[in-house]
């Protein structure tokens, strides 16, 4: 079943973006369903939002740095509008913010909350913990939820803990439920990296062997998944710092 | 019957001035500051230097707790001479303003523009009721964007002056006499020649001692610099040794 949000009006037989006869079958009608058409219309359609986003976030966490994966291609509708698109952003020289979720909203929170964390510094003469600046991002999002700008960004925020030295990935969701986790990705891509990673991740793996973990989930989506997310970019996060990985290029045939 | 006014009547209430033009609060202000310990700036070719007297502590105070520069932001620094406490909500404030401007407009400030946001508050408080002015004159120094360095000095009053090299604070006139001897560009072209005229010119009305000075260095693109005690040592025992060679010179030309 295609996932709306309850609040949206599906119409019934025509559908207003792509402007052809199409009817889904949801959970509040049980019109049959056209396949084809009526999976790209919700894939490609900006009238509604789903709760599943076609861009795909990857966090993995290990004993000694993280690493997240971000795939570069900026969708407008059927467009792909910019290839080597950035969704990560550094809060700070040791936590990165990767965000997904309504064009727009995600560059204003994100900008917001890293300017934030960069006031906390200037203020107190040191950086906000990972940990910290997850919670007071998690608070934000909570507040602005119930009022009249509720920000809709999926986010997955890792770093390293400069005092303790410990590696922290967090995931949030647009209804700012935060929770640590070991890893996970966003994204209808992640419906099929998820299983990937359950598989063969282990926290002890070196750089390069979570490197091919990394390739191997973005073969995964390749192969399976509809919409072609070529490039991923890749940066690590180490007690040192945040660092470049070259981009990794979907290999493999499409299933 | 004429009502006799004398003159510190027009300090009660700050909008009010007096028959011959002045706000007495805003000059009462700028007493304070002359009661406060020296900050000394000076702008050199690729480098600026912020000086400030570090007061005695009393010997169970924890010495760390007392914050003459203040960094801004990662390109500016700010000194203070003046009332500690009102320095600190203008630090507040000119904090919050340069990480806003970075969201907004996303350039870091430029001086001209921090030094301005910083006297315009002052100004405002100037001008309202039942308000007093803020008791601080600041140093503010750094880099824009493009790399040039500049220094600006603001009052109570809320007017900001751009400087080569300036003082403030206890003393002030007779530091900036010596740096209006002493500053030529090419002493301050390269980083030691600053320090080293920052710190002769506020030894001028210091007590000689490096735990009595306190310096912080900016260059373009680096983070700031305080200099620690042995540096500092080394800088003053050079001052002194100059001092002597120049008193020598003056005795033989006798």
């Amino acid at each position: 079943m295609l996932q709306c949000l309850p609040q949206v009006q599906v119409t019934d037989y025509y559908c207003c973006c792509c402007l052809i006869y199409c009817c889904f079958c949801c959970s509040c009608c049980s019109t049959p369903v056209l396949p084809l058409t009526s999976i790209l219309c919700s894939l490609t359609s900006t009238h509604y939002t789903s709760i599943m986003s076609l861009e795909c976030l990857i966090g993995v966490k290990f004993n000694n740095f993280v690493l997240m994966a971000t795939d570069m291609s900026h969708l407008q509708s059927i467009m792909v509008q910019k290839s080597d698109d950035d969704k990560m952003l550094a809060l700070s020289k040791n936590l990165v913010m990767a965000v997904s979720g309504e064009a727009g909203d995600t560059t204003q929170f994100a900008e917001y909350i890293a300017k934030n964390i960069q006031l906390y510094k200037m203020r107190n003469g040191y950086e906000l913990p990972p940990a910290a600046a997850v919670h007071f991002t998690r608070h934000t999002l909570a507040t602005h939820l119930r009022s009249r700008e509720p920000y809709f960004v999926n986010l997955l925020m890792g770093g390293v803990d400069p005092d303790t030295n410990k590696t922290e990935l967090f995931y949030m969701d647009y209804l700012a439920a935060s929770i640590p986790v070991k890893y996970y990705a966003f994204g209808y891509g992640g419906m099929f990296t998820l299983s990937v990673m359950d598989k063969e991740y282990t926290p002890d793996m070196n750089e390069k062997e979570a490197y091919e973990l990394l390739k191997k989930c973005v073969a995964e989506i390749k192969r399976r998944f509809i919409i072609n997310l070529p490039k991923f970019r890749v940066r690590i996060i180490s007690k040192e710092g945040i660092k470049d990985m070259p981009h990794i290029v979907g290999e493999g045939e499409a299933a | 019957m004429p009502v006799i006014m004398s003159g510190t009547s027009y300090d009660r209430a700050i909008t009010v001035f007096s028959p011959d033009g002045h706000l007495f609060q805003v000059e009462y202000a700028q007493e304070a500051v002359k009661k406060g310990s020296t900050a000394v700036g000076v702008k050199g070719k690729d480098v600026v230097v912020l000086c400030v007297e570090k007061k005695s502590v009393p010997k169970l105070q924890e010495e760390r707790t007392v914050r003459k520069i203040c960094l801004l932001d990662d390109h500016v620094l700010m000194a203070f001479a003046g009332l500690t406490a009102d320095a600190r909500i203008l630090v507040n404030r000119a904090r919050v303003e340069c990480q806003s401007h970075k969201l907004t407009v996303e350039d870091p400030v430029t001086l001209e523009y921090i030094t301005r946001f910083i006297a315009t508050l002052k100004q405002r408080y100037t001008q309202s009721n039942g308000r007093r002015p803020f008791g601080t004159s600041c140093l503010i120094a750094g880099f824009d964007m493009d790399g040039t360095p500049h220094l600006y000095l603001t009052d109570p009053s809320g007017t900001y002056t751009e400087w080569m090299a300036n003082a403030t604070g206890r003393s002030a006139k007779t530091v900036r006499e010596f740096l209006e001897k002493h500053y030529t560009d090419e002493a301050v072209s390269t980083e030691e020649g600053a320090i080293k005229l920052v710190v002769r010119a506020l030894l001028e009305v210091v007590q000689s001692g490096a735990k009595n000075v306190e310096v912080a260095i900016m260059k373009p693109n680096e983070p700031m610099k305080m200099l620690d005690i042995g540096s500092l040592e080394k800088i003053v025992a050079e001052i002194e040794k100059e001092k002597e060679e120049e008193a020598e010179k003056k005795k033989q030309k006798k």
